[in-house]
């Protein structure tokens, strides 16, 4: 079983002990919205930093993979596989 | 970093557009400062919870990115706790999500765990554990009004909570929506607006919608309320059953905050904004003004302020502590923070340039942190 690997911007990674990397089991494809489940599943703060309790992806949290948004593809139901890289980012906002 | 809080000193918790700053002093007038706390994140509300033999500020923290939390502090900002699960949190059955926590209002002495919260989407929370767990009230995000309130230019809010718990009486004031009574500690909720203008709406006096930006209850008299509407400086001495214009004697009549003595009757203030076209202070003179007499009369309070100021203070960016005489504090969305230890009859200034001031809550507490 590989790995998928999530990436996360620096502001985050206190919320997980200082880990620039989560990492989930995957056993075939994925949706973005299970990726986020399994890496989150023992970080209810990180959790609620990324989606809001509707389960809807914050909006100015943006998530990459292999180097598209997902809210270009299908959203949080976009498929990831081993081997993709899924990228955090949080997107420009405020001033 | 926290405050270093001594002996009958004050606590003064200033809440921006990016962040939070703690002030203590010994006297009102010299202040030391920690923070920012929160950094990048608005802080649209705090509660300071002095019972309980402890001092708990609560924060409404709300971040662009990662959106809304509540953390509370029991060592005066030397550390923050955020419950894992969120102290607020939306039933899945609502399909809402939380946006902003707009009041943090702890209860009285009688029902020490208990604090409200009034939060966008527009709805009231009830903690019994000190803050760190909130219950969405139901009898009020079912109101059957609840689809036709609007949403003022900061977002559709829960502002200001009146709890009076020897009577189960609750009083929510919301923009837009106006102000509802519950008589039965939240279990229903009905409109009490009458006589108060929404210049805004082609019926002027509707039973409900009006844009209330903030509501104080007097501390003598039940049922007496004071309100600064979006145009219109009220008063109510029968829990909003009808409401009577106290404008007059005021330079203008808009404003965003309205304040009450915590002990004497008939005392409030207010801070005028020329209305609609300006929404700056009379002239680009801040003062604020304040009644003795429940609104028959007011006296303009400007001692200490700057001859020329051209920002707004916002609905929460004005609070008052419990001394005597009781200490009156206000923010401007220029940064300034000013303090008055004698109830407006001077200011000085705690600090400048921070960025917009969004909330002020200010107590007493003693060195231990404990309620003096």
């Amino acid at each position: 079983m590989a790995d998928i690997t999530v990436m996360l911007p620096s502001v985050l990674q206190p919320l997980v002990g200082g880990q620039s990397y989560l990492t989930a089991s995957a056993d075939g494809a994925m949706t973005v919205a299970q990726l986020l489940d399994a890496i989150t599943g023992n970080y209810p703060v990180l959790a609620r930093r990324l989606r809001d309790e509707t389960g809807a992806l914050r909006r100015y949290v943006n998530i990459y993979v292999s180097r598209d948004e997902v809210r270009r593809l299908d959203g949080l139901d976009t498929k990831v596989a081993a081997g993709q890289e899924v990228l955090i980012i949080q997107s420009v906002a405020g001033g | 970093m926290g405050c270093m809080a001594t002996a009958e000193s004050y606590i003064l918790a200033i809440g921006t557009k990016k962040g939070m700053w703690l002030a203590t002093s010994r006297d009102r007038k010299e202040w030391s400062l920690s923070g920012p706390h929160f950094l990048l994140s608005e802080i649209p509300s705090i509660g300071i919870d002095t019972r309980n033999g402890r001092t708990r500020i609560l924060v409404g923290v709300r971040s662009e990115h990662w959106g809304p939390t509540v953390a509370h502090s029991d060592d005066l900002g030397a550390s923050w706790t955020e419950p894992e699960q969120g102290a607020i949190k939306f039933p899945e059955d609502t399909e809402a999500a939380l946006e902003r926590v707009w009041q943090i209002y702890p209860d009285a002495e009688s029902r020490p765990g208990v604090v409200w919260a009034g939060c966008e989407p527009i709805s009231v929370w009830k903690s019994t554990d000190g803050g760190e767990h909130f219950e969405l009230n139901r009898g009020l995000w079912d109101h059957p009004h609840r689809t036709e309130w609007g949403a003022g230019f900061g977002g559709p809010a829960a502002h200001s909570l009146v709890v009076d718990p020897e009577k189960d009486r609750v009083l929510v004031a919301m923009s837009t929506g106006g102000v509802y009574r519950s008589t039965d500690a939240g279990g229903s909720w009905e409109p009490r607006n009458r006589g108060i203008q929404a210049d805004f709406l082609p019926d002027q006096y509707p039973e409900f919608g009006q844009c209330v930006h903030k509501i104080a209850a007097d501390a003598g008299v039940e049922g007496r309320l004071y309100a600064q509407n979006h145009g219109g400086v009220y008063r109510t001495d029968n829990d909003g059953g009808n409401w009577e214009s106290i404008a007059e004697g005021l330079p203008a009549d808009f404003g965003f905050t309205v304040l009450a003595h915590p002990r004497r009757s008939g005392t409030a203030w207010v801070i005028p904004m020329k209305a609609e076209s300006n929404r700056i202070p009379p002239e680009g003179k801040l003062a604020v003004h304040r009644t003795d007499d429940a609104g028959g009369s007011w006296r303009c309070l400007d001692a200490g302020l700057p001859q020329h100021e051209y920002n707004t203070v916002l609905r929460d960016a004005a609070g008052v502590d419990t001394a005597e005489p009781v200490g009156l504090y206000f923010g401007t969305r220029g940064g300034f923070v000013y303090a008055s230890a004698d109830e407006g009859e001077s200011f000085t200034e705690v600090v400048s340039h921070l960025p917009d001031v969004l909330c002020v809550r200010a107590a007493v507490i003693n060195g231990d942190g404990d309620q003096r």
